[in-house]
């Protein structure tokens, strides 16, 4: 069938999509393609997320755009002799399709997914081979970096990035371009920039996606500040949990050298720049900058006292630029577009764009990337679909352990560095969890200490000591032994905590407590006067009660009880003893006949 | 590697992922439903992609779908134009014709009328 | 301190990944990556051969492999549990997911079966939050884990021993 037009068939390899078992579908394919004698006929690619994960595994086919969701191997001999041989996408596992008449959009819902979204440093997630260094120079790959070598100064680079407003993505939010003028100016022989690629906080998988869907813009923006800083050498530090990222941006470390974009006279310029991973070994502190700087010396993670910054004495001592990698993701879009065109995007004080990874209760888990000022609501509802199961709304999560929750009424708030922080949050990298009904806010804040105070380095006392200090209050809380009284120590050791901690870890790890104490101290207040946790989450204060009429005295819960705490026998309803009862909640989850009550 | 050479690798690639460009200018459909390529529809297809490879035309996009329901008229095929929603459908196609509509429409910009089919004959 | 070090293979291999790396600016937690992969995890002899290989001192060998979760000093069985304990797995149930698994297994979290089949532990968000509540079985991840699934999980992995 010489002569058949190529089609492109993209599928994802994002971490979702992998889990999901995307590989099976890769292999099927190849397997059909072969049974068919059509393989030179259609490209196979596997590519980083696309975003959906929730649908995954996902496939797009070119040039008819045509989004595959939800698929198994067996739904794969049908595609390819329907849709790649004869033309006819096959409609019940088609999401959208972008070609006329095809196929009719089929939910405009799932639509909106796309629909609502401003993709700069995503552009290439999901649409490129990320081990193919050609589709990325298809793509203006590396334009930017030889733009800049061989027509710019130092710098014109530095002042085109403070004009164009781009702000740190890694939580901060500290203007890149400043960053960048304080290495610049920092007179030394020796400079490093480094890429933060620790992504620790739970509920954010931005970075990973960028690095396995598009390593080499992480390598073109990390040239670019080397040149405009003026440094040699950089060092990527990336998690271990993260090893698909670690073996994509290997590659593409490889490839680039191979074609001359790192190594010694870069487009015969005369600059030179190279990269080297170094590997983290699972430490949250670490994402701070001067604990990572540590690390990356091979050291202990503990955060150095500031001053001296790092643009002044960071790597073994020297002048380090230190971003994270979606904001040096952005960077070759800049060059390439202008500041013009960068800073017309988003608000007043942000600009451009900010990718967030959706999840908890919400419908389409996934990673997107909208303008900034774009409101909670519109990520919530239009683009994550809302809350599933018919639960109601209760609050959203930003910003991970160092963030807060912002509960219903703030929701139309335009997402920006400024208004978050004013909500009690902060953009953090990017994770957004969504909360429902049956979350416990109080828990909730008890979860995240849990977190911070057993990541806490140990290095100074008010963090060391008080994040115990403030889970202990926390968990007594939760398990109906609290007092009034516990509030007001509550908040004001949570400031103490903020104000004499080291690091940013123990600087922002009070903000779930203050934020939940502000938005839903109710719920705090319940726990302790009422012996209450309206979301029936804390165990110590949720009985289980068997209905008598409703028993079928099946017997099932008796023998799942993990403390044989429920006796009866046929023709007799089952009881629970509540002297010895745990509420660990087995029984509800296996009566076949909802026959038990939690309250 | 300098710029000229970066140019080069780009063009290149350029041309082999046309099919996953959104600036295709003209998308090419040809109908490759059973009764499409009972009419030839496949020889019609091979001719597009043919003259648009070897005449390295860039933003044209070629591809095939399913029966569109004007069987008389087979092989049709439709232009889409990157502003436009609606094609241009061209209907009764073979090989030669498939070239004139290259030449004609595609680099010159003209609607072929004497192939076009008008709804509602 | 004197701690015998047998000339086997294992050490063989690090030595010569030490020596290649030894000239490099900051290597130890490279090293200690690369000799936890081919030991399963760092008994105190390895980490005596570190130090002395790479001229550092001990107890900074032993500061370092201490503060990183990554690094375990005790075997692991022959699979490892890892249940994600991110916020959205969190939100979605995983602290119940990790109490059926202690049951399942009749271990606490960061114990090894008796028959040294598993070691169970938990691990701060592996990406996989539109699959929460996720579990990951040595590179397998499994996603929207409830009781049922844990029960063919664990068997899938009892069976292979058969």
């Amino acid at each position: 069938m010489a002569g058949v037009p190529k089609l492109d068939v993209l599928i994802c390899g994002g971490a979702s999509c992998i889990s999901n078992h995307s590989h099976d579908i890769k292999d099927k394919i190849h397997e059909e393609l072969k049974k068919k004698g059509i393989e030179d006929d259609v490209r196979v690619i596997e590519t980083g997320c696309m975003g959906p994960c929730e649908l995954g595994p996902v496939m797009l086919v070119y040039p008819d755009k045509v989004f595959y969701q939800r698929l198994k191997p067996e739904d794969i001999g049908n595609i390819v002799e329907n849709h790649f041989i004869k033309g006819r996408p096959v409609a019940e596992k088609v999401l959208v399709s972008e070609t006329t008449r095809a196929i009719i959009e089929k939910e405009q819902e799932d639509a909106d997914f796309f629909k609502k979204q401003t993709k700069i440093v995503l552009s290439n997630c999901g649409r490129i081979d990320p081990e193919n260094i050609e589709e990325y120079i298809t793509e203006n790959g590396y334009a930017a970096i030889g733009q800049i070598l061989t027509s710019s100064n130092p710098d014109d680079v530095v002042e085109t990035i403070k004009k164009s407003g781009l702000r740190g993505r890694g939580g901060g939010g500290f203007p890149t371009g400043r960053k960048w003028e304080f290495v610049k100016n920092a007179e030394n022989d020796q400079k490093y920039v480094v890429c933060n690629a620790d992504e620790g906080d739970p509920g954010a998988f931005m970075d990973r996606s960028v690095l396995e869907g598009d390593p080499h813009c992480i390598i073109e923006g990390m040239s670019i500040a080397a040149y405009a800083v003026g440094a040699n050498k950089g060092y990527v530090y990336i998690r271990a949990e993260y090893p698909l990222a670690i073996t994509r941006l290997e590659h593409a470390l490889e490839q680039a050298r191979e074609y001359g974009f790192l190594g010694e006279n870069i487009f015969e310029t005369g600059f030179s720049f190279d990269i080297e991973i170094r590997i983290g070994a699972g430490a949250f502190v670490c994402g701070e900058e001067t604990a990572l700087i540590s690390s990356i010396e091979g050291g202990r993670g503990n955060p150095r006292p500031r001053p001296p910054f790092p643009a002044i004495s960071g790597l073994w001592g020297k002048p380090t630029l230190l971003n994270n990698v979606e904001t040096y993701a952005n960077i070759r879009h800049i060059i390439l577009n202008g500041w013009e065109w960068f800073s017309s995007i988003g608000t007043e004080t942000s600009k451009g764009t900010k990718v967030f990874a959706l999840s908890g209760k919400i419908k389409n888990t996934g990673l997107i990337e909208v303008p900034m000022g774009t409101t909670l609501r519109e990520l919530i509802f239009d683009i994550g679909g809302g809350v599933p199961d018919g639960k109601k709304f209760k609050a959203v999560q930003l910003g991970g352990p160092s963030g807060g929750c912002v509960p219903e009424e703030y929701l139309d708030t335009p997402i920006d560095y400024e208004t978050l922080i004013e909500l009690g949050a902060m953009m953090g990298s990017g994770g957004v969890i969504v909360m429902d009904e049956d979350t416990c806010m109080v828990n909730t804040a008890r979860f995240f200490l849990d977190f911070t105070k057993s990541e806490s380095c140990g290095k100074c006392v008010p963090c060391r000591v008080g994040l115990v200090k403030l889970y202990d209050m926390l968990d007594k809380i939760v398990k109906g032994n609290g007092e009034l009284e516990d509030l007001e120590k509550l908040e004001s050791l949570c400031h103490s905590v903020k104000k004499t901690s080291l690091c940013g870890l123990g600087q922002t790890a009070p903000n779930p407590v203050l934020s939940t104490l502000k938005y839903f101290k109710d719920e705090y207040v319940e726990h302790i006067q009422d012996h209450k946790c309206r979301a029936k989450v804390c165990a110590d204060l949720v009985t289980y009660t068997i209905i008598p009429e409703a028993c079928r005295s099946c017997g099932i819960c008796a023998k799942n009880c993990p403390v044989d705490c429920i006796t009866g026998s046929k023709g007799v309803p089952y009881v629970i003893n509540q002297d010895v009862c745990i509420s660990c909640g087995t029984c509800y989850d296996v009566c076949p006949f909802d026959s038990i009550i939690k309250e | 590697m300098n710029l000229d050479e970066l140019r080069k690798l780009r063009e290149k690639g350029q041309r082999e992922m046309m099919q996953r460009s959104d600036k295709a200018q003209y998308r090419i459909v040809v109908g490759m439903g059973t009764s499409g390529i009972a009419a030839g529809a496949r020889e019609v297809l091979r001719t597009f992609i043919e003259e648009v490879n070897s005449r390295n035309i860039k933003d044209v996009v070629v591809m095939q779908t399913g029966e569109k329901g004007y069987s008389s008229k087979e092989p049709v095929v439709e232009v889409f134009t990157h502003e436009e929603k609606e094609p241009v459908v061209y209907g009764n196609i073979n090989p030669e014709k498939a070239q004139r509509i290259v030449t004609e429409h595609i680099v010159g910009g003209v609607i072929v009328e004497d192939y076009q089919v008008i709804f509602g004959d | 301190m004197h701690i015998h070090i047998p000339d086997n293979p294992q050490y063989r291999e690090l030595k010569e990944y030490i020596e290649k790396e030894k000239g490099k600016k900051g290597p130890l937690i490279k090293v200690l990556h690369k000799a936890q992969d081919i030991f399963g995890y760092l008994p105190k002899e390895v980490q005596y051969f570190v130090a002395r290989e790479l001229n550092v001192n001990l107890s900074d060998v032993y500061g370092v492999v201490t503060f990183y979760n990554f690094f375990s000093t005790t075997p692991k069985g022959k699979n490892e549990i890892n249940v994600c304990l991110g916020t959205a797995c969190y939100v979605r149930g995983a602290d119940k997911v990790l109490s059926m698994l202690e049951e399942e297994l009749s271990i606490v979290n960061g114990e090894t079966t008796e028959d040294n089949l598993f070691t169970l532990n938990t691990a701060r968000c592996f990406g996989a939050c539109g699959l929460a509540p996720a579990v990951m079985i040595n590179e397998e991840v499994y996603g929207h884990v409830d009781r049922k699934k844990i029960k063919t999980m664990l068997a899938e992995y009892k069976s292979k021993e058969e």
